[in-house]
Formats: C-alpha cells, sequence, structure tokens
C-alpha cells in the first residue's frame, strides 16, 4: 500500500517477530490442555485468515464462500480416509486440487462474465451452499447424518494418519502459520505482489499498466483455496465428524474472513491479530456467559463487542496496533 | 395432476409473500447500495412482533401488521441514521461486517427473548380453504399473498405519487444530482432504509401464517431474499415479486416432485445461472 513494503524488517520488529515465535513453540509444553485446544482454535482462524487475505487483501477479489474450499478438503480427505484407508496427506492434495479447480472455474466463469464486486461475493455464496446442499444427499460421505473418522487409541502420535494428541495438530498448525506468513511476505515483494496490490486498488489501470488482470486474480483464487483446503484436511482429522451444515454452511465463511477485516484487510500479521481478538474474546464471552445461563448472551456479547470494534477501528486493528508500538518494517 | 396445480398454486402465493420480503432488501440495494445482510433477521423480528402482540392482545395477525411493520419503519430509520451512514463511503467488507455484527446481536437478542424453540400462530381460519374448480387454496396462504400484493402496490404508489418517494428515486438515479437540487440524501436514505425494513417486518407477519419461527431461521431468509433479488434483478422493484414468485413455485415444485431439503438447490441453481448469463437480473437495468 505505501513505500515502506520495500524496506527490510528493521531490528524491532524482527526481534518482536523471533519472541513470538519462541513463545509459540514453548506453549504446548507449559500449557494445558485447555489452553492448548484454545490455541488450535486461534491457529486456524489465523491459518484460514491469512488464506482469505491472500484473495481479498492482497488481490481485493470478495469472497463469502470459503467454506466451500473448507468443506471440500475435510471431506475429500475425510472420505479417502474412511474409505480406502488413505493417508491424509494424499488426500490432503485431492482435496487441494479440487478446492483450486472449484476456485479456478467460479473465478474464472465469472471474471469471464463480468461478475464483480458484490455479485461475485454473492456468486461465491451461491456456489459454497449448493455444495453444502448436494453434500447433504451424497450418501457416500454420510449424507446430512455426518461422515465420522475413527478414532484410535494410541500411544504415540500418528503423523502419517493425522491421528494423534492435539499437541500434535497444535505444532502441525504453528508450522503452517508459519509459513503461509513467510509465503505472504515473499508474495508481496515479488513481482506478483506487487500486480494484486495493483488490480485491487484500480484493476482498470492495472490493465491498461498491461498486467495480465485475469491470471493474477486466478493465481490469488487457486493459491487461496488451496490452503483454504489444507486447513479443511486438518479440521476434518482434529474434529474426527463432518457435518455438510456446518462444514459447508455460510456462517464458516463469515468465521473465515472476520479475523483478517478484524485485524486489518491486507496487512500481514492482521489475519493473525485478529483471530487472536476473536479466539480471547469467543472464550472469555463464553466463560462470562456461562455464569448466567442464558442462551444467546455469549452470541449476544459477541456480536456487539466485534460491532464496537468495527466502529472504532474500521480499517483493521492491526495498522493501529503498529502505530502504537513504532513497529515498522515490512507490511503490505 | 390436480393435485400438481395445487402445489403450482401454493407455490405463487407463497412466491408473493418472498416478494414482498425481496422488495424491501432491492429498495434498500437499490438506492443506497448497502448489501443488507441483517434482512432475514429483521424479518425474524417482525415474525416474534406480530407473535407476542397476538398472544399478549388476540388482535389478527392482519391487523398487527401495519403496526409492526411502522415499528420496523422507525428501527430502521434510526439504523441507518445513526449506524449505517457513517459507513457510506466505507469499502464494501466493512459494511459487511458491520452488518454482520449487527444481524449477530439480532438473532441471539432473539435468542435470549425468546428461546429456541420453534413456535407459530394460532388463528381460527388456520384450515379453512376456497375451492376453485377443484383446485384447494388455503385461506391463510390466500391472504397472506393478498397483504404482500397490496403492500407492494402501496410501495409503489408510494415511490411515484408522493414527493418523498419521488425524492427517494431522484437519489437512486443519481445520487449527486440529488445533493445539487438540495435533497437531504441522509434523511432520505435513512426513510429509504425504514422502508425496507418495514417491508420485511410486514412479510414476516405474513409469513409467520405460513411456517414456524425460531431465532435460526434467520440467516436463510436472508439467504432467500438475496436469492430472489438477484434473479428478478437488484433495485428493480417488479423484478422482486417475479423473482419472489419463481422462487415460490420452483421450491414447492422441486419439494413436491423430489425431496423437501433439495429445494433450495434449485434455487441456488438458478441463482448461479442468472449471475452467470443475465448478471443484472430478469428485470434489472444494467448498471
Amino acid at each position: 500500500m505505501n513505500a515502506d513494503i520495500a524496506v527490510s524488517w528493521s531490528r524491532r520488529s524482527g526481534l518482536s517477530l523471533a519472541i513470538f515465535v519462541a513463545a509459540s513453540l514453548v506453549v504446548p509444553v507449559i500449557a494445558s490442555n485447555y489452553v492448548v485446544s484454545t490455541l488450535i482454535v486461534l491457529l486456524f482462524s489465523a491459518f484460514l485468515g491469512q488464506a482469505w487475505n491472500l484473495m481479498m487483501g492482497y488481490a481485493g477479489q470478495l469472497s463469502l464462500g470459503h467454506a466451500l474450499y473448507v468443506g471440500l478438503g475435510a471431506y475429500i480427505s475425510g472420505a479417502l480416509f474412511v474409505q480406502y484407508g488413505l493417508t491424509p496427506w494424499v488426500g490432503m492434495l485431492a482435496g487441494m486440487a479440487a478446492a483450486v479447480v472449484a476456485g479456478v472455474v467460479i473465478a474464472a466463469l465469472s471474471f469471464q462474465f463480468g461478475v464483480s464486486g458484490v455479485y461475485f461475493a454473492l456468486l461465491t455464496i451461491a456456489f459454497a451452499e449448493f455444495a453444502r446442499i448436494a453434500f447433504n444427499h451424497f450418501a457416500w460421505v454420510g449424507g446430512s447424518s455426518g461422515l465420522f473418522l475413527p478414532v484410535l487409541r494410541l500411544t504415540g502420535n500418528d503423523i502419517l494418519h493425522l491421528r494423534g494428541s492435539p499437541t500434535m495438530f497444535y505444532y502441525i498448525l504453528l508450522a503452517l502459520t508459519l509459513t503461509s506468513l513467510a509465503l505472504s511476505n515473499l508474495l508481496l515483494r515479488r513481482r506478483i505482489g506487487f500486480y494484486w496490490r495493483a488490480i485491487r486498488e484500480d484493476q482498470a489501470a492495472a490493465q491498461a499498466a498491461g498486467v495480465d488482470v485475469f491470471r493474477y486474480k486466478i493465481a490469488a483464487v487457486a493459491l487461496s483455496a488451496a490452503m483454504t483446503a489444507i486447513a479443511g484436511t486438518l479440521m476434518a482429522f482434529y474434529d474426527n465428524n463432518l457435518y455438510p451444515n456446518t462444514t459447508f454452511g455460510i456462517s464458516r465463511s463469515i468465521d473465515i474472513i472476520m479475523a483478517p477485516i478484524i485485524g486489518g484487510l491486507g496487512t500481514l500479521f492482521g489475519p493473525i491479530l485478529g483471530a487472536l481478538v476473536l479466539t480471547v474474546l469467543s472464550e472469555a464471552t463464553t466463560n462470562l456467559s456461562a455464569n448466567f445461563g442464558i442462551d444467546g448472551l455469549k452470541q449476544w456479547i459477541y456480536g456487539s463487542t466485534l460491532l464496537i470494534i468495527v466502529m472504532l477501528q474500521p480499517a483493521g486493528l492491526w495498522p493501529w496496533l503498529r502505530a502504537r508500538l513504532r513497529l515498522d518494517g515490512a507490511d503490505g | 395432476m390436480l393435485t400438481f396445480v395445487n402445489v403450482i398454486v401454493a407455490g405463487l402465493l407463497t412466491g408473493c409473500v418472498y416478494g414482498l420480503m425481496a422488495l424491501g432488501l432491492s429498495v434498500i440495494f437499490g438506492v443506497i447500495r448497502i448489501v443488507n445482510f441483517a434482512h432475514g433477521e429483521m424479518m425474524a423480528v417482525g415474525m416474534y412482533a406480530v407473535l407476542i402482540l397476538n398472544q399478549k392482545l388476540g388482535l389478527d395477525p392482519f391487523v398487527l401488521m401495519p403496526l409492526v411493520a411502522l415499528a420496523l419503519f422507525l428501527a430502521g430509520y434510526a439504523l441507518q441514521r445513526y449506524l449505517i451512514n457513517r459507513y457510506m463511503a466505507r469499502p464494501e467488507h466493512e459494511q459487511f461486517l458491520m452488518l454482520i455484527a449487527v444481524s449477530i446481536m439480532l438473532t441471539s437478542g432473539m435468542l435470549i427473548a425468546f428461546g429456541p424453540d420453534a413456535r407459530n400462530i394460532q388463528v381460527d381460519y388456520a384450515y379453512d380453504s376456497y375451492e376453485l374448480g377443484g383446485v384447494l387454496i388455503d385461506k391463510v396462504r390466500m391472504l397472506a399473498a393478498l397483504g404482500a400484493v397490496s403492500g407492494a402496490a402501496a410501495l409503489w404508489a408510494f415511490f411515484h405519487f408522493t414527493r418523498i418517494g419521488k425524492s427517494i428515486r431522484a437519489c437512486a438515479d443519481n445520487q449527486v444530482g440529488a445533493q445539487v437540487v438540495g435533497l437531504d440524501v441522509k434523511r432520505l436514505y435513512a426513510v429509504t432504509f425504514g422502508i425496507g425494513a418495514g417491508c420485511v417486518g410486514a412479510s414476516g407477519g405474513l409469513l409467520l401464517l405460513l411456517v414456524d419461527v425460531q431465532p435460526y431461521i434467520a440467516a436463510d431468509y436472508t439467504l432467500l431474499a438475496f436469492i430472489i433479488v438477484i434473479i428478478g434483478g437488484l433495485g428493480s422493484m417488479p423484478g422482486a415479486l417475479l423473482g419472489g414468485v419463481l422462487v415460490g413455485v420452483s421450491e414447492a415444485v422441486s419439494g413436491f416432485l423430489i425431496v423437501p431439503s433439495l429445494k433450495s438447490l434449485f434455487s441456488f441453481g438458478l441463482l448461479i445461472i442468472v449471475l452467470l448469463v443475465r448478471p443484472q437480473g430478469l428485470l434489472g437495468r444494467r448498471a
């Protein structure tokens, strides 16, 4: 967005990141199961947010149907494991391939037919909902009664089949989140990152300047869909149960986009900060409203806090926090 | 064959109520260019308002409907005046998140106030029906459709014959021009959002005669309203009614011929085709 993208990391920013990573690595050793499982929720949210942020935050394509890619990644790897015992790592590749194909077809159709903005967003919802209803009637994967992954009692962690303790999932997700942070950072400094932001700011101008708009938009969608499918596979093997209404549901899509918007759209750390804020908020409201035993109180506090954040910091919390902490350096 | 005609007629009548609901969304988008992601939630508020007032006061839902529409008009007016107006120049995703926050608060507010159970309204003419050449028509469905059509007609008259209605249309056609000639655009936007809210509130009162209400149905109806206005054409009033009727019939027929749970698959399929082939909708104008 501004010139400081090309500036290398300052020592202050680098040190902050190093402390953050070191702390994340030791947390499962010292923390309780509750903390680890909460952090897993946080990391899912951060990683999915990063994936969505690539497409919307950098390339400016508003998708409200990312649950479709979560669902494809989850259901394909889950079903291949349940039906054929196939390792989820291969299943994950199959899920990613399906998500990329779905994303590219949807995007290519819309860009070809000139569907953009709100209409594009509604089209992504339509495809996700279409898949949700179709999977509800797809008996091979359990239909609306759900798909259940066998839970094995193991002494150790079986990484090959993704059967193991929450700590194992924590480290896998942490590695993914850090990798995608590095990947986003890398892409932003490359030609493709500049092209994406040019398209986001003014597509007609980018096109006039000779950017192959169609190709770079498709690339953003494909990468975002593939990353989202990875999260879907991990979610399937962490939760061990899948229902179309939750996996493909619109509320999943909304959850995905909240963290990056709250944190700061189009920033590197926005999705992570947003995930942190929302996870803490969600846990705090759960604990708070548990004392009262009123249905809906949790969501009401959550919704009103969300509204306050959107009213006070509509551009997201990270740009504000970064100015407060006087961190500079690479952040688009 | 006659059963099939019955199904189509029922779908047609339900579709009129859908049309009024979608009309609210269409008016809001057509004038303010805001996609109201809390539309179904506002409808559920209307449904609960009619239900509770009916239980407390014993008044007929058709008597309560205008009152509830008025109350929602005021609420919608205030919402636009004090909240949404701040977001007019903000990017779409911020408007979206703000309305999602509003919808979460509405749904959870209803959950706190009324609990999670599905509830319905009891009227003494619930099982009456008319017979017309062998075709059976439920009285409630007939009345609900009539209510919806008269609501839409009143709205049409408002936009064409009153000064404020014409001003709102001027805003929709050319916002800058409207400001130049001295129209108070912010107030007109608030009136428009109020009208949209009133429409959806009224349609909620009518739909309550046909379906049960519970807080979580709201999201489904938000999506349904989107489908209808996209099919008919965002911002087009006749389009919203046509889209409503089409979706109503498509739901009824697919529910009857295949399975009820697949009925929205066809609606979403229809939506995808319309978006790709004719993104401005059946009766919409190209922007």
